[in-house]
């Protein structure tokens, strides 16, 4: 440790005001603030603070999101060999899925923070740790299938429009990770939706099973509900869909860390998925008799079940920046989702994952939520005393 | 028997446990061959000189006035002789500094005789005469309280719930009387709208049974952590403050110094002050003069070495060195560990010393232990980006962040409606603590209070 301070020691000379690499400073200074936590002191106000800083917030939510990319990364292998029919061994399952997801998140991050880079360097602002998380979600959201370029230009759009733009992490307004995938999504329809999320690299030796079908729980319950998956499979997550967001229990796993740990707001989880049942529940009742297939027939929990609404509950939707900031607010912006979810699913076969999409629509109203909550907060206290 | 009235249970906050709290024993300080009395303890004062260096000076003998309010006169601790002002920048009074007499103090003489005999007047005159009117502050804005305003309510705090605070209880007993009669004195003052603000878990010293003058139904008592103690936080839940109402407070200790003017005739303005935090040697509570010079403070073990010194709590107080003096309405010295080494990877070790709210480090395991936290600041200043931390620490109906927003925005209407004048510093110290993004959460307050203060 002493051996790398020294290092840092040494050229900081180089970076600090006057020297030859000035204008480099805030990259240096993330790369030092990376390394050694700063020895900065309180000078006004409190003299002792909470050990918590962004940077060990964005570290708990990498920890919580490692069981899904995880899972995901195993079940890439396993839809994979599944669609050949081919025995594979744990391992081999895992390898070539972890081959596959590996390069997306490499390029995201490198992609993503090198603008983020540019960005503190150009303009001299601390480079914030708000991408460490994107970087990871983007990948997460996508499906294997994605070329790298596509990635990469999700990357850029992400932090140029979805948070540079606005002055960085904290000013943006909308979830920067998923207004890339949105951004993909809409410029780039055909490799996002449809047959393209299983890697169907051909295997020397075996063709596609006859069975084989690409389509995601999604497709199936719009089509015909009584095709589903099993709820336990859909539950436990093998079935196809994003890397990420296949495992309802690995995505649980995450918002227990993040609940446990003070990070993720447990309101906006629970809200999102009373939400959605409440949706589910009342469609159930007004779906038509005479169409025992409709979606509207679908049990109310299979929408926590199905396409990506564990994983933008727990990691999308409580992004604090992008969602209500009252803890009222936060109870409504949760259900309003959860509901706009179930309907776009029902009402919108266009586009079958409104988890996406209704997230960012409560995200452009969280503001609004929020104003009618503090209108509401000062008549209050104007009536009291 | 259980206290009577209602309890008021506050279960936001927080209580920072430190290591180094103070042991009830108390020890005399001699009195420092140089003391001093500084104008900038007193918000909003401007001073203007009545003595020249040279001149003679008894203990209750005014120094200067302020200017924009003649009636409120600052006097000297002690009796001796003017020996320098200390003038800063635009030649703005620091310090009046004086050479106390060696023989012993003497003091200016006032009749002596139980406060609940005299008028409102009269008190008011005495205190105002003494200087001891200084100790009487209000709400809104921590300002030394108007003579010629009446009140809605005086408040008394009975009970200090910051890191390592003293037990007030403590000091009220060690002199009794003066305290029950400078309640008096207030009581008077307030036209028998004397709250008092009483813990009921964990007991402090003062219970409901010491208070035989005040009527039950002001006597409140909160159950919670800090800030339960702040005087804000309990008007907040008692009485709370509209626009264009001013109530006065007033600190324990100041109460006690307030009947030491009447039960004894003088103003004897020595206090005792907990001296505490991890890098003093023998906490313990000393006893000086208001205004004492440090540097005898520094050699009662206190490691000065590498060490921060803090005249107040931590979360409050204000950094002090061994050339400064005893601030005016201090009742606590803090000394805790600089922290400015920087640490290797230190955001992604599981951290079993670092003390969070929230459960990122495992310290969580251990919530019983005492912290010995040192002034590290963890981390950079950055945008607002986790929401929710600030209502945990305030147990106001006020959204904090929005306050604090406004008050960045300039937006006075907004403030006024967000609640800034139930506030004051303070209350929001704890915010200021758990913040992730580590703005400076008071520093934005005090802004906001000067702006609306400005405005009115």
């Amino acid at each position: 440790m002493k051996f790398i301070r020294n290092i840092v020691d040494s050229v900081k000379p180089q970076f600090v005001k006057g020297g030859k690499l000035e204008k480099f400073h805030p990259a240096f200074e993330a790369l030092e603030t990376f390394l050694f936590t700063p020895e900065q002191t309180n000078k006004e106000g409190v003299h002792v603070r909470d050990a918590m800083d962004l940077k060990r917030t964005m570290m708990t939510v990498i920890i919580a999101l490692i069981p899904t990319v995880f899972f995901g990364m195993w079940n890439v292998g396993h839809q994979h060999y599944l669609a050949f029919g081919m025995e594979a061994s744990f391992m081999d399952t895992f390898l070539f899925g972890a081959m596959k997801v590996l390069p997306i998140i490499v390029v995201s991050y490198a992609v993503g923070l090198g603008v983020e880079f540019i960005f503190a360097i150009v303009y001299g602002h601390p480079i914030s740790e708000g991408y460490l998380v994107t970087g990871l979600l983007i990948p997460l959201t996508l499906p294997v299938t994605v070329p790298l370029w596509m990635v990469g230009l999700g990357a850029i759009f992400c932090t140029l429009l979805g948070k540079e733009i606005f002055g960085g992490t904290g000013m943006n307004f909308m979830n920067p990770a998923l207004l890339a995938r949105a951004f993909l999504f809409f410029a780039f329809p055909a490799y996002l939706s449809g047959d393209i999320w299983n890697d169907l690299s051909p295997e020397v030796g075996h063709a596609l099973v006859d069975a084989y079908s690409g389509a995601t729980s999604l497709v199936t319950f719009d089509t015909n509900i009584s095709h589903l998956p099993a709820a336990r499979d859909m539950f436990l997550g093998f079935r196809q869909g994003s890397i990420g967001e296949t495992s309802v229990l690995a995505c649980l796993i995450g918002a227990f860390i993040l609940v446990a740990t003070g990070v993720g707001s447990w309101r906006i989880m629970v809200a999102v998925f009373a939400g959605a049942w409440l949706m589910g529940m009342l469609f159930n009742f007004l779906a038509p008799a005479d169409m025992p297939t409709h979606s509207m027939h679908t049990p109310a929990h299979y929408h926590w079940l199905m396409g990506g609404f564990a994983f933008g509950a727990v990691y999308m939707a409580t992004d604090p920046v992008s969602a209500a900031h009252t803890e009222t607010g936060k109870w409504v912006y949760g259900l309003l989702i959860g509901a706009g979810v179930v309907g776009l699913r029902v009402f919108n076969p266009a586009y079958p994952e409104g988890v996406m999409l209704s997230i960012l629509l409560m995200n452009v109203f969280a503001p609004l939520i929020d104003h009618v909550v503090i209108e509401l907060h000062i008549k209050k206290r104007l009536r009291r005393a | 028997m259980q206290p009577m009235g209602k309890t008021i249970t506050l279960r936001r906050g927080y209580d920072i446990k430190l290591k180094g709290a103070a042991e009830k024993t108390i020890s005399s300080v001699p009195v420092s061959d140089v003391i001093a009395v500084k104008p900038s303890d007193f918000h909003n004062v401007v001073p203007k000189m009545l003595l020249e260096p040279g001149d003679e000076v008894l203990a209750g003998q005014a120094l200067f006035y302020d200017k924009n309010r003649p009636a409120l006169r600052f006097p000297s601790p002690v009796s001796g002789e003017v020996a320098e002002i200390v003038r800063g920048e635009k030649r703005r009074i620091m310090e009046v500094r004086i050479l106390p007499d060696k023989s012993g103090i003497r003091y200016v003489d006032y009749p002596k005789g139980d406060p609940e005999g005299y008028s409102r007047e009269t008190i008011i005159e005495r205190l105002l005469e003494s200087g001891c009117w200084n100790y009487i502050r209000q709400r809104p804005y921590t300002l030394i309280a108007n003579p010629e305003d009446v009140p809605k309510s005086i408040f008394v705090s009975c009970f200090d719930s910051a890191p390592l605070a003293p037990d007030l209880g403590f000091i009220a007993e060690s002199e009794r009387e003066n305290f029950l009669a400078g309640l008096d004195a207030l009581k008077v003052l307030s036209h028998g709208h004397l709250h008092l603000g009483l813990r009921t878990s964990p007991a402090a010293g003062l219970s409901a049974s010491d208070f035989p003058n005040i009527p039950v139904e002001n006597l409140h008592h909160f159950k919670g952590p800090h800030p339960s103690g702040n005087v804000g936080i309990q008007i907040h839940h008692i009485s709370p403050l509209q626009k264009g109402e001013v109530v006065w407070y007033v600190h324990p200790q100041d109460v006690l110094i307030i009947g030491r003017l009447f039960l004894e005739g003088r103003y004897r303005a020595d206090r005792m002050i907990a001296l505490t935090g991890s890098c003093v040697e023998n906490p313990q509570y000393l006893r000086m003069i208001s205004g004492q010079s440090l540097s005898t403070v520094f050699s009662w073990g206190i490691q000065a070495e590498h060490c921060r010194v803090i005249q107040g709590n931590v979360l409050t107080g204000k950094t002090t060195h061994k050339d400064d003096f005893l601030s005016f309405y201090e009742n606590q010295i803090t000394a805790i560990p600089e922290g400015d080494q920087p640490e290797f990877l230190g955001w992604l070790l599981p951290g079993f010393n670092k003390l969070s709210l929230s459960r990122t480090y495992f310290s969580w395991l251990f919530p019983k232990r005492n912290y010995d936290l040192d002034t590290n600041m963890h981390g950079e200043e950055r945008a607002f980006v986790m929401t929710g931390q600030y209502d945990k620490v305030l147990p106001m109906d006020i959204l904090p962040v929005f306050l604090l927003k406004a008050i960045l925005a300039n937006d006075i209407e907004r403030m006024e409606g967000l609640g800034i004048y139930e506030i004051s510093e303070e209350d929001f110290a704890l915010c200021e603590f758990v913040c992730t993004s580590k703005i400076p959460v008071q520093k934005i307050v005090a802004k906001g209070l000067q702006m609306a203060r400005e405005e009115t």
